[in-house]
């Protein structure tokens, strides 16, 4: 069973308590964007075997949106963080790289 | 190859079963191959099967890296219905139930089909509609189904509770010809077909890289060595978006885990499926007696091959509403399998960006009644590099805004 903690209010939610968001960090494209820009923003989705990064809702909780990073093989989590951001704090990617050395996802290293 | 028949049964018991053969060769594979298919699964054993049969290519490797069928193939609750919505979808699927009643003398193998029929539960006011819609799609399509009454389904599934306290049995969509198939028989069936033909069934193989020269694919590298190839076909389910990036191209498409289970055996006592849609859980009893259940997919994408504990709560919870007596029965087994979700929910079955590459996935929770037309379509799109079959299914709808939406029909369940 997953569970993640809720950077927000602490607590340490097991799934049932969740709501899962799909892949975090997209770029929204609309109106000026090209054709290709607008499919890959609608369609395409990071499907990897490995480190992935989401975005969550603390549903049956505080309510609260909030990002995690885990591994999709093992269900390990390497940690949640903050929504109000465009990419993983350095910590969380420091975490990451000390169980998964040379993990790669989108253009992050 | 040796046939199997009634003959051979009474010759074999008068030799003591010593004449028996291997159903397959293990051969190592050979430096290059006009076709390798990646997925030793049912839809890409298919591929290769048709491919040989219909166009007489057979110097192809197919490619697994653990055991053949051993994946969502071998993990299926093995239910078979056409009634879909949309016409693309309707004919793919009405070609892969037609060929599944012949499928068992085509490959001399006893798959087992059983066409006992499958009902889908209107629960919801909304579910009725949507599904008298399919009904009438159906009838213009050409595929036989029916909106039955209550009391109908009563008559079909006597174990059946129509008034349960959450969701009454309002009706449901009655597909006679439908049913259901042993799956590991359809991937051995196959298997044996294809090495009968001198194809290379390469067993505990798995493809690391994917070699692409000059924008067109020149072989792959695998935990037996680099392999040369013509042509190549992804058919890997549920790692297809794994496969894709190593030849440097993405899919519209996430992967999560659906799970079933069976009970302890049992006496006969329902002789259909039955799928309950809004609540999240069918069911059919196989040979053995057991009742084979299936649930609902995992919210997040995952490759744990298990799934979350909670669906099979969720899945009991509404079996026992709907068929109370199966609140007495113990669980023998539960399973998952990593399924291919895309937007649409249709698969894809289509050229890629890399040359001479073509890919085959996205069935999600309902591939295995498709197995024979989807391999019969992309084997023809392999060799010929056009399908009748195939073309709505291609990679570009998505940026065409032409989906084929099934998610009525069957986004939740098989
Ligand atoms: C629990 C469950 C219930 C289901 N119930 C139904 C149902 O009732 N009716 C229905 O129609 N469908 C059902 N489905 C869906 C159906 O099982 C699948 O759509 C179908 O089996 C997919 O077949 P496939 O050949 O594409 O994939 P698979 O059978 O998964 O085959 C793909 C193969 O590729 C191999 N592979 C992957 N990566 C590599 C690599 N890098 N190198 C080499 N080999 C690789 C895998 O090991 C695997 O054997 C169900 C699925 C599940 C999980
Ligand atoms: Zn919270």
């Amino acid at each position: 069973m997953l569970i993640l903690e809720c950077p927000y209010c602490g607590v340490k939610a097991e799934e049932t308590e969740l709501h899962a968001g799909g892949e975090a960090h997209l770029k929204r494209f609309g109106p000026g964007s090209t054709d290709g820009e607008f499919h890959d923003y609608l369609f395409m989705r990071e499907n990897p075997k490995g480190v992935h990064f989401e975005r969550w809702r603390h549903a049956n909780g505080c309510g609260k949106w909030f990002h995690a990073a885990r591994c999709t093989m093992t269900l390990e989590v390497f940690g949640t963080y903050s929504a109000q951001t465009f990419e993983p704090p350095q910590e969380i990617r420091d975490a990451i790289t000390a169980k998964r050395p040379g993990w790669t996802w989108r253009d992050l290293k | 190859m040796k046939r199997y028949s009634v003959f051979a049964v009474a010759r074999e018991a008068l030799r003591y079963h010593t004449g028996w053969e291997r159903a397959w060769r293990s051969p190592e594979p050979k430096r290059h191959y006009d076709v390798i298919i990646v997925g030793a699964g049912g839809h890409g054993l298919a591929t290769a099967y048709y491919l040989g049969k219909n166009f007489g290519i057979t110097n192809v490797a197919i490619i697994e890296k653990g055991w053949l069928g051993g994946g969502n193939t071998g993990r299926n609750t093995t239910i078979i219905r056409s009634n879909y919505l949309q016409d693309p979808s309707a004919a793919i699927y009405e070609k892969a139930r037609s060929l599944y009643e012949t499928m068992s003398q085509d490959l001399n193998y006893n798959v087992m089909f059983s066409p006992r029929g499958v009902l889908m539960l209107a629960q919801t006011q909304h579910e009725i509609r949507g599904y008298k819609r399919t009904a009438h799609a159906n009838a213009l399509q050409g595929v036989e189904t029916e909106f039955v009454s209550p009391e109908r389904v009563k008559e079909i599934v006597p174990i059946i509770n129509l008034h349960g306290p959450r969701y009454p049995v309002l009706g449901a969509l009655w597909q006679e010809r439908g049913g259901t198939a042993r799956h590991d028989a359809v991937a051995w069936g196959y298997a044996r077909a294809c090495s009968d033909m001198g194809m290379d069934i390469i067993q505990q193989c798995e493809v690391q890289g994917v070699r692409v020269v000059n924008g067109r694919v020149a072989g792959v590298d695998t935990t037996k060595g680099p392999i040369d190839c013509d042509k190549l076909g992804m058919v890997v389910a549920g790692n297809a978006s794994v496969l894709a990036d190593q030849a440097g191209f993405r899919l519209p498409m996430e992967s999560v885990a659906l799970q079933a289970m069976v009970s302890e055996p049992i006496k006969p006592c329902m002789d259909v499926v039955v799928m309950a849609n809004t609540v999240h859980g069918y069911m059919s009893q196989s040979d053995k007696g057991e009742m084979v259940i299936g649930g609902g997919t995992d919210g997040f994408n995952n490759y744990t091959q298990r799934g979350s504990f909670h669906h099979i709560e969720e899945t009991v919870r509404a079996l026992n509403e709907t068929f109370p007596m199966v609140s007495r029965l113990k669980m023998l087994r539960q399973w998952g399998g990593i399924v291919d979700v895309t937007g649409d929910r249709s698969p894809i079955i289509s050229k890629t960006p890399v040359g001479n590459t073509f890919v085959n996935c996205g069935w999600g929770t309902g591939g295995f009644k498709s197995i024979p037309g989807s391999g019969w379509a992309m084997a023809e799109l392999m060799a010929t590099g056009h399908s009748p079959l195939t073309e709505e299914f291609s990679i570009n709808r998505f940026q065409e805004g032409k989906f084929i939406d099934e998610s009525v029909a069957a986004g939740v369940a098989h």
